[in-house]
């Protein structure tokens, strides 16, 4: 190497950055193995969906299915009910009915309050949380806080007739 | 911005001292060959094994009914779970490998000479800890394998004189490896790892006390000293990259070479497989165990094997440093112990037939006759080479040496009369 060479410092600051551009590249690039490693298995993606029998439900009933581990509350409304809550709303999130049930004898909603996740009970009106007192309505929408939001509506299908695919649309 | 945060800290903390001190200034000799890489890799292996270890605790269950099943759930369903544990089990062997490595280079050298006999001795406790959580970890797949291999050794601490059979029973909380057994090597295989950073903290303190050896065996001169960055910094990346390619061929392509395919069996104590034997890195001391007849012979025979290494700096009495390098017949012992240890981990690997055992006790008194013959030959060794008369290389290094040694002490005079 000719001395000319050896006092490029230009060069050799370049070569330097490269160098460890692509060694910091490569070491990044090593950590998502492990990183992706603590995302959920194969047979925990697997559970993922859930499937349900809606003849299992008489009208007015609600049951209770788990889907990912979380509580999932089916409620088959009467004619009733489907009425009363077209007319009401929340004040606190306010959203129509119709925008809450895809169709309107069936309700599916995460059943975790969007406080503070406790599961909420069932009331005759909709559900009350026992842990903070937040209330919802039969259409899952927020009555009384502090609950800030209604409940979550799952992504769900009606495969067939009578069956609810939930975790899928 | 960086300068400020930087300065900032030096005020509190010597963090660019220490920086400079270690590590960009460190003075290294400027002889070093590649022999002087294995420890920087022992100390990258370290870091795999301890990352890999972690991720896959994450997905492990420390439990007899589930362990095995909780490996095929790592190593089908989990996010990359096969490379994790296929890092962890080839970064074992590659362990033993940099390790068996980095000691062969202290002795070929002779570099556990004074003053770093601690630096030899600290080795020596790093080698035995290493040795614990490999056997511990090698239980935890609860495999065919790791089940009777456990069962085997822990066997070996019945050789207990008067205690033997509580002390066995003891170490196992049950009459046989058992779920007591799986859940305590769990917590040491884990808790082990941080027990070895902190002997190799030790370790390197000793190393940046005595600094680094080199391949002549006399301290040199201040002027044959580079600072360790960015020279050594370089060269030891390169053999990281180097040793990446191979062990990266391994985890790739050949991740089962150094897993025992009855392993893939689930442990079954009333049932043990026709031929058992130990991970590679243990068959030249099993091969020593069974050479032995009697049970207590053999495992005193075999803790011997390990822990006579600790007296290298005692059996070797010449005063000629630089090991192989400068003492022809020390280098005929060195390359007949490395030859012998190989003969004895083919024969560790081999079912025990007459021949083999016999072959096992020839290399297993050569192992121990090597470490017997040291003090004789090298004293004899040493008034030879006098009498031939030493190279001017060597006669050289002495003098720089000595005048390194006159330096040295000047200084420390004169900093005492400034006192």
């Amino acid at each position: 190497m000719s001395e000319q060479e050896l006092e490029d410092r230009e060069r050799r600051d370049f070569l330097g950055k490269v160098t460890a551009a692509v060694g910091g590249a490569g070491a990044a690039a090593a950590c998502w193995p492990f990183i992706s490693s603590m995302n959920p298995a194969t047979n925990v993606l697997s559970k993922a969906t859930t499937e349900i029998e809606l003849s299992m439900i008489p009208e007015g009933e609600t049951k209770t299915v788990s889907w990912q581990g979380k509580p999932v509350f089916v409620v088959h409304r009467s004619p009733d009910q489907i009425a009363a809550m077209s007319k009401s709303n929340s004040r606190i999130d306010p959203q129509p009915d119709e925008e809450r049930a895809k169709k309107s004898e069936w309700l599916v909603v995460v059943g975790i309050c969007t406080h503070l996740g406790c599961v909420p009970n069932k009331t005759d009106k909709g559900w009350s949380c026992p842990c903070h007192g937040s209330e919802y309505d039969l259409s899952g929408r927020v009555l009384k806080g502090p609950a800030p939001k209604n409940l979550e509506l799952p992504p769900y299908d009606f495969v067939a007739d009578d069956k609810l695919l939930i975790g899928k649309t | 911005m960086a300068r400020l945060v930087i300065s900032w800290i030096d005020r509190r903390f010597p963090l660019t001292k220490f920086i400079k001190h270690e590590l960009t200034e460190y003075p290294t000799p400027r002889n070093l060959n590649y022999w002087w890489n294995f420890g920087f890799l022992a100390g990258f292996v370290l870091v795999l094994q301890i990352i890999s270890g972690v991720f896959l605790a994450m997905h492990y269950k420390p439990d007899a009914l589930l362990a095995f099943a909780s490996i095929e759930h790592i190593m089908r369903e989990v996010n990359y779970g096969w490379l994790l544990r296929y890092l962890h089990s080839t970064g074992a062997s590659a362990f033993f490998v940099v390790i068996f490595i980095h000691m062969a280079r202290t002795l070929y050298y002779g570099t556990y000479r004074a003053p770093r006999e601690l630096m030899w001795w600290t080795g020596q406790v790093l080698l035995v800890l290493l040795m614990a959580t490999a056997f511990m970890g090698y239980l935890l797949p609860w495999g065919q394998m790791s089940y009777w291999g456990a069962q085997v050794i822990t066997n070996l601490f019945g050789a207990t004189p008067m205690i033997g059979d509580e002390v066995v029973v003891w170490l196992r909380g049950d009459f046989v490896v058992g779920d007591a057994t799986i859940n305590r090597f769990f917590v040491l295989h884990f808790l082990f790892p941080f027990l070895i950073c902190g002997m190799v903290l030790i370790h390197l303190v000793a190393l940046h006390y005595v600094r680094s050896s080199n391949p002549s065996g006399f301290n040199l001169d201040a002027k044959d000293n580079i600072p360790f960055h960015p020279y050594f910094t370089t060269k030891d990346l390169f053999g990281l990259g180097v040793f990446l390619v191979i062990f990266c061929f391994f985890v790739f392509f050949y991740p089962e070479f150094f897993i025992e395919s009855e392993n893939n069996i689930p442990a079954d104590p009333l049932n043990t497989p026709a031929h058992i034997v130990p991970e590679w890195y243990f068959l030249p001391f099993y091969a020593i165990l069974r050479a032995i007849p009697d049970m207590l012979g053999g495992v005193v025979a075999m803790v011997l094997s390990i822990l006579i290494f600790t007296a290298m700096p005692y059996l070797d009495r010449s005063k000629i440093p630089g090991g192989s390098r400068y003492r022809p017949a020390y280098r005929i012992l060195f390359y007949v112990f490395v030859v012998n240890v190989a003969v004895l981990a083919y024969v560790g690997a081999q079912p025990p037939t007459d021949a083999m055992t016999l072959l096992g006790r020839i290399a297993t008194f050569i192992y121990f006759g090597v470490f017997l013959l040291l003090p004789f030959l090298s004293k004899h060794e040493e008034k030879w080479l006098l009498e031939r008369g030493l190279s001017r290389e060597v006669l050289d290094l002495i003098e720089g040496e000595e005048s390194h040694e006159r330096r040295r002490k000047a200084t420390a005079r004169r900093e005492e009369t400034k006192r």
